[in-house]
């Protein structure tokens, strides 16, 4: 009997965990409402895309179809829809066919378990956590899933039976391996903070700690180009480098099965912003106060988390377009070497430092929200920033092809360069 | 004019590639919060074209609706694409007039050599350059059509005012 009223209370308060079947009930409603805001955010992006690159090159963009050009991602879709599906002879059908879809889910998976607002309560059922899956291993899932997208790029290329998209293809899964390594263990930084992989635990310790793009500013940097480099976004879009691989893996692919690629790539950039706001800048933790992240949760308090996430995803999905318009791509060596020769050392020292430190402050005794253990970092973050960004960053992180070149042969370069036509026919 | 060569250094030791990126990215961002728009929105907005500008043809007519032309054959003779039909007709009163009177605007180059020699001023280029058609056909203006037109006519080169002024 007294079983039966707790469940009943339990019921009918709704800062209390809902019971099993409201919790299965309200997961298929959050799927459904999550993967319609998602794909429309998705088909949104596309638009947000073509109408920044637009305006940095100083022109109009999109503005015919609808008002402003707004439902230019429901005219694309219609004209993917309609046009031809072309399958290249000798392809592998199974998989050239099932490629797009490989692409594409990943991307959609890792939504499910970021938080995206405080905890909804719901009259009569109970608390609802406002995420599609909060799972106790969120980390982990993510970094397994979000690593499987690569297949579906690496099989367009090769089962496409084309050079061109074959080497795409690779490219794609070389450079997946290259910064997987740095983008994992950058978030080791971040995990040892927190003690913690639950995605929810990640957004507590911040709110309690302080955002920590401030205290592992390294770690985010490195988590950014990292993100960078999985999504094949400018400056590592090698995959697809047009210049010299036609379109790369989907060189052969037409109609709707061509813009699945496109679609995962921002879907991805989506994933990819969701995670780094998530991970270093507090999820949906409104800066400046502690009001939103203390029970008692309210329908308020859930509307304006999700807006504060919703503005903080918008500001990374617009430096991923900002940055795609901005710089050149690399060349492959210099996307290697980055991977490899750069980052990686960087994150294993920095994984150190950050454990070294954890440590001390702990044996010291200094409790994990105290402004002393946040000064520590912030400090500790401030001599790395420093050190790397103006001292190690000459030259270094990226070198340019003369930097091969011995200074010798620089200069007697340069000096043919003067002595050059052009130069002989103006003294003439 | 000299062709200016310039050998630029790279930056070697001072080069920081992190640092060069972000103010790439504040260069870009200029450009997106106070865009330098040249762009015009062609069917609603239009750049005025010039007084010489040289597009399709137009035939003048008389007050009562006829073609100026009197058939002279000046303008098939002196056309160096070869593309105007000429077939003189002479009417009751013993006028000659141009019973066909075709331009082949595929063929056109477009000189304004016949608009030059015309001793009547009949036939005329036109400021004009929207003519897209339908079919190939439709290319060869003929008589009715050069008269119907109603876009205005190229003005000719003043020898007195060079420059057009």
């Amino acid at each position: 009997m007294n079983h039966m009223t707790a469940l009943l209370l339990q019921v009918a308060d709704p800062q209390m965990p809902p019971t099993q079947g409201m919790f299965v009930l309200f997961g298929l409603i959050k799927a459904g409402v999550a993967f319609g805001v998602y794909m429309l955010c998705v088909a949104y992006t596309t638009l947000l895309e073509r109408w920044l690159a637009a305006w940095i090159q100083d022109r109009i963009g999109p503005n015919r179809a609808g008002p402003k050009g707004l439902l230019q991602p429901i005219a694309d879709g219609i004209k993917n829809f309609m046009k031809e599906e072309a399958l290249p002879g000798g392809a592998n059908k199974v998989l050239f066919i099932l490629a797009p879809a490989i692409a594409f889910v990943p991307a959609m998976l890792t939504w499910a378990v970021i938080p995206f607002a405080s905890p909804l309560p719901v009259p009569g059922v109970g608390l609802i956590d406002m995420a599609v899956a909060d799972l106790p291993v969120g980390f982990l899932f993510i970094l397994a899933i979000s690593s499987l997208g690569v297949y579906g790029i690496t099989i367009a290329g090769w089962s496409s039976n084309n050079k061109y998209a074959l080497l795409g293809g690779l490219r794609a899964s070389a450079q997946m391996i290259s910064y997987e390594i740095a983008m994992g263990m950058s978030t080791v930084c971040v995990l040892l903070l927190v003690g913690n992989v639950n995605l929810s635990a990640v957004i507590a310790q911040q709110q309690g700690q302080g955002w920590n793009v401030l205290l592992l500013t390294l770690a985010f940097f490195i988590f950014a180009i990292s993100s960078l480099a999985e999504t094949n976004r400018v400056p590592f879009d090698l995959p697809e480098s047009e210049s010299e691989l036609v379109a790369g893996y989907h060189a052969e692919y037409s109609s709707m099965r061509y813009s699945m690629f496109p679609l995962a790539e921002y879907a991805n950039i989506i994933t990819a912003s969701g995670l780094m706001v998530t991970l270093f800048f507090g999820g949906w933790d409104i800066p400046f106060t502690q009001w939103d992240n203390t029970p008692p949760w309210t329908v308020l308090k859930t509307a304006l988390t999700l807006g504060a996430y919703f503005v903080k995803v918008f500001f990374f999905v617009f430096s991923f377009i900002w940055i795609r318009w901005t710089v050149p791509r690399f060349r492959y060596d210099q996307l290697m070497a980055l991977g490899w020769k750069v980052l990686l050392p960087m994150v294993l020292v920095y994984i150190t430092a950050v454990a070294s430190l954890l440590l001390a402050l702990d044996a010291g005794g200094v409790a994990h929200t105290s402004y002393a253990f946040r000064g520590a970092f912030l400090g500790m973050n401030v001599g790395f920033v420093v050190l790397v960004f103006w001292v190690l960053d000459r030259g270094r992180i990226v070198s340019p092809a003369y930097s091969r070149i011995e200074r010798a042969r620089i200069a007697h370069l340069r000096e043919g360069a003067g002595r050059s036509d052009f130069a002989a026919r103006k003294g003439a | 004019m000299a062709i200016k060569t310039r050998v630029v250094d790279r930056p070697t030791a001072s080069a920081s590639y992190v640092r060069a990126t972000f103010q790439g990215l504040a260069l870009t961002f200029k450009h997106l919060v106070d865009p330098h728009k040249v762009t015009v929105q062609y069917p609603e907005e239009k750049w005025d074209i010039g007084p010489r500008w040289r597009g399709t043809h137009r035939m003048l007519t008389t007050e009562d609706g006829k073609a100026k032309c009197v058939a002279c054959g000046l303008c098939p003779t002196v056309c160096p694409a070869n593309c105007i039909k000429l077939v003189p007709g002479v009417d009751e009163q013993g006028n000659r007039y141009p019973a066909v009177f075709d331009i082949d605007e595929f063929r056109c180059i477009f000189c304004g050599y016949c608009q030059e020699v015309c001793p009547e001023e009949a036939i005329h280029l036109g400021r004009h350059y929207e003519n897209a058609e339908y079919e190939r056909k439709d290319f060869v203006y003929d008589l009715k059509r050069l008269t119907s037109q109603t876009h205005p006519v190229c003005e000719m080169w003043d020898p007195a005012d060079p420059k057009g002024e």
